[in-house]
């Protein structure tokens, strides 16, 4: 039976909402504003209406190639998903489908090597970057976000992977499919929704990642991570620009993640949350 | 029907990622051990030699040491305190039936995707900002003085930086987690007679404490490591008042160039965080298996 809400309880939660929403969206918001204001607008005081002028996206292309992080944003985040996904299928397969007794043990153990702070390893790692000459490589970074994102990866696909029923298999064993015809006909068509969620929040986590792409980079592989925080120090007016270049460093993101709600809640929580 | 062959296919098909992980775990942090009892300078190599504890006893005695400590538990106890709290009574009111749910749930999602640069310099400059930000044009508004955050209170400006990146985070948990709940116990206590906070104690609460573990575990993690919200915001400054303790690291290592100390540093950031992840392992250890 559902419950008989009344119309002003609607009303009151409604406008609560939306003006909480919109304050928290604010920041966001205003920087999208602002990137079609011209400099002095920018710094005119607040103002929610621009004067859509498109003037700060072609300089901050002009001025500093903005396509190159973003491209290399872009190289970057699918490259190292496109790894992790071939590392990680197996092995989360393995676990959902042959668990042993060491199973729990090695999925916590994997989440654990997420605690280690990044920064404890800064200098060997570089010292390593440094002499296998993956410095400033994207290739490098590449391999590093593979590394760092794995365990959330195996965890994600592991928890999509369990929820695949395990009798489908000997029904198929059954009809005599072999090994590689139960994996290719069977239990793929099944994994494939999990696998693209996976892919898709490791992307996000992957473009969004600010201290390996940071510290590993200097000019030729920086992504957007690092354009952006080269603008820590102002030079003369650079609001409008840096509201430019920030909308186009986050618009790809949000989009994807407007689409990913479930899968984050999922995929963030190790599967304790749906 | 597991056979030898599939069991060994299966070890197989695991290794990879054991192997890889293993690896990438071990030897950058054998590397950080041993650098944590050397005196290395990669500028001044003439002095370089074994110092055994002499870098941890350096680095506690470093007065940055302490106040780094203090600052990166402010930090991830203030965010944790701010997110879980905000993100329940966000949750509650967005679970209510309303006109454009699904867009109000984006709106409040999207700090989420916002990479940690762009979030922090958007916040420093078009936000909080003493002359042209937003705050500002409200204090000149009602004609009071702007305050200049970073300068004023630079740790406080950095906790509500990394609060409005998580608390979208801790809301769509909580709230999913929320959605879940059995809509027949609902009724059955109000029927009972049972009032908003009453409910709220006994039947919410407890079922949101796995939604609120989660939130916990992970944010901790994130939060022991907020890196770059503070370099493009203070620096670190003013003197050491908004350093965490990766910061310190940081600082130590790339613009000092004491290796010795920030491998030190580096070790204790590590035993801490096993600190940490002892219990939350083991508090999460305990509800997935629920």
């Amino acid at each position: 039976m559902a419950r008989a809400v009344s119309t002003e309880h609607k009303i009151v939660a409604t406008i609560g909402a939306w003006i909480v929403a919109l304050l928290i969206f604010f920041p966001i918001l205003y920087t999208i504003i602002t990137s079609f204001k011209s400099e002095t607008e920018a710094i005119a005081g607040f103002n929610l209406i621009p004067s859509f002028t498109t003037e700060s996206y072609a300089e901050v292309q002009d001025q500093y190639n903005y396509f190159k992080p973003f491209l290399n944003s872009v190289l970057i985040s699918v490259g190292s998903t496109v790894i992790a996904l071939l590392i990680a299928v197996p092995a989360a397969w393995s676990m959902a489908f042959s668990p042993t007794r060491r199973t729990k043990d090695i999925l916590m153990w994997m989440l654990s090597t997420k605690m280690m702070p990044a920064v404890a390893v800064l200098f060997p790692m570089y010292i390593i970057f440094r002499d296998l000459g993956l410095l400033d490589s994207r290739f490098g970074l590449m391999v590093m976000l593979t590394m760092i994102n794995l365990p959330i990866v195996v965890w994600m696909l592991y928890t999509y992977f369990r929820e695949i029923p395990g009798e489908i298999l000997e029904a198929s064993r059954m009809d005599g499919a072999s090994l590689w015809g139960e994996i290719w006909y069977v239990l793929t068509p099944m994994a494939v929704p999990g696998i693209a969620s996976t892919m898709l929040l490791n992307i996000i986590l992957a473009w969004n990642e600010a201290f390996w792409t940071i510290r590993l980079t200097t000019t030729e592989a920086a992504p957007l991570t690092a354009f952006i925080s080269s603008f820590s120090s102002p030079q003369g007016l650079f609001w409008a620009k840096l509201s430019a270049a920030s909308t186009l460093a986050i618009a790809p993101i949000l989009i994807m993640g407007w689409f990913s709600q479930k899968q984050l809640v999922r995929g963030l929580t190790f599967g304790a949350v749906k | 029907m597991a056979t030898r062959q599939t069991h060994g296919l299966a070890r197989l098909m695991l290794a990879p990622s054991v192997i890889f992980l293993f690896i990438w775990m071990i030897v950058p942090l054998a590397f950080t051990l041993w650098f944590s009892f050397q005196q290395y300078n990669p500028l001044n190599p003439i002095n370089d030699r074994f110092i055994g504890f002499g870098n941890y006893a350096l680095f506690f005695s470093n007065p940055a040491f302490f106040s780094a400590i203090l600052n990166t538990l402010i930090l991830v106890v203030s965010v944790l305190a701010i997110t879980v709290i905000g993100g329940i009574m966000l949750a509650l009111l967005l679970d209510q039936p309303m006109w454009g749910q699904g867009f109000v749930r984006i709106l409040v999602i999207s700090p989420f995707f916002v990479m940690p640069p762009v979030a922090a310099l958007v916040w420093k400059n078009m936000i909080m900002h003493p002359g042209y930000g937003v705050t500002a044009d409200i204090a000149r508004f009602f004609g009071l003085q702007p305050i200049d955050w970073f300068a004023q209170w630079p740790l406080f400006s950095i906790i509500l930086i990394v609060a409005w990146q998580w608390l979208p985070f801790a809301t769509l948990i909580l709230l999913t987690s929320l959605q879940s709940l059995d809509g027949e116990q609902k009724e059955a206590a109000e029927m009972d007679g049972a009032g908003f906070v009453s409910r709220f104690i006994y039947l919410t609460l407890p079922h949101l404490s796995r939604g609120i573990t989660v939130v916990i575990l992970i944010q901790t993690i994130f939060l022991l490591a907020v890196y770059a919200e503070i370099l493009v915001t203070t620096n670190g400054g003013p003197g050491y008042a908004s350093t965490n303790l990766p910061f310190l690291v940081y600082q130590k290592a790339s613009l000092e160039f004491k290796i010795g100390q920030a491998s030190a540093g580096g070790i204790i950031a590590v035993i801490l965080a096993n600190i940490v992840a002892f219990f939350l392992m083991r508090a999460v250890g305990k509800n997935l298996d629920k």
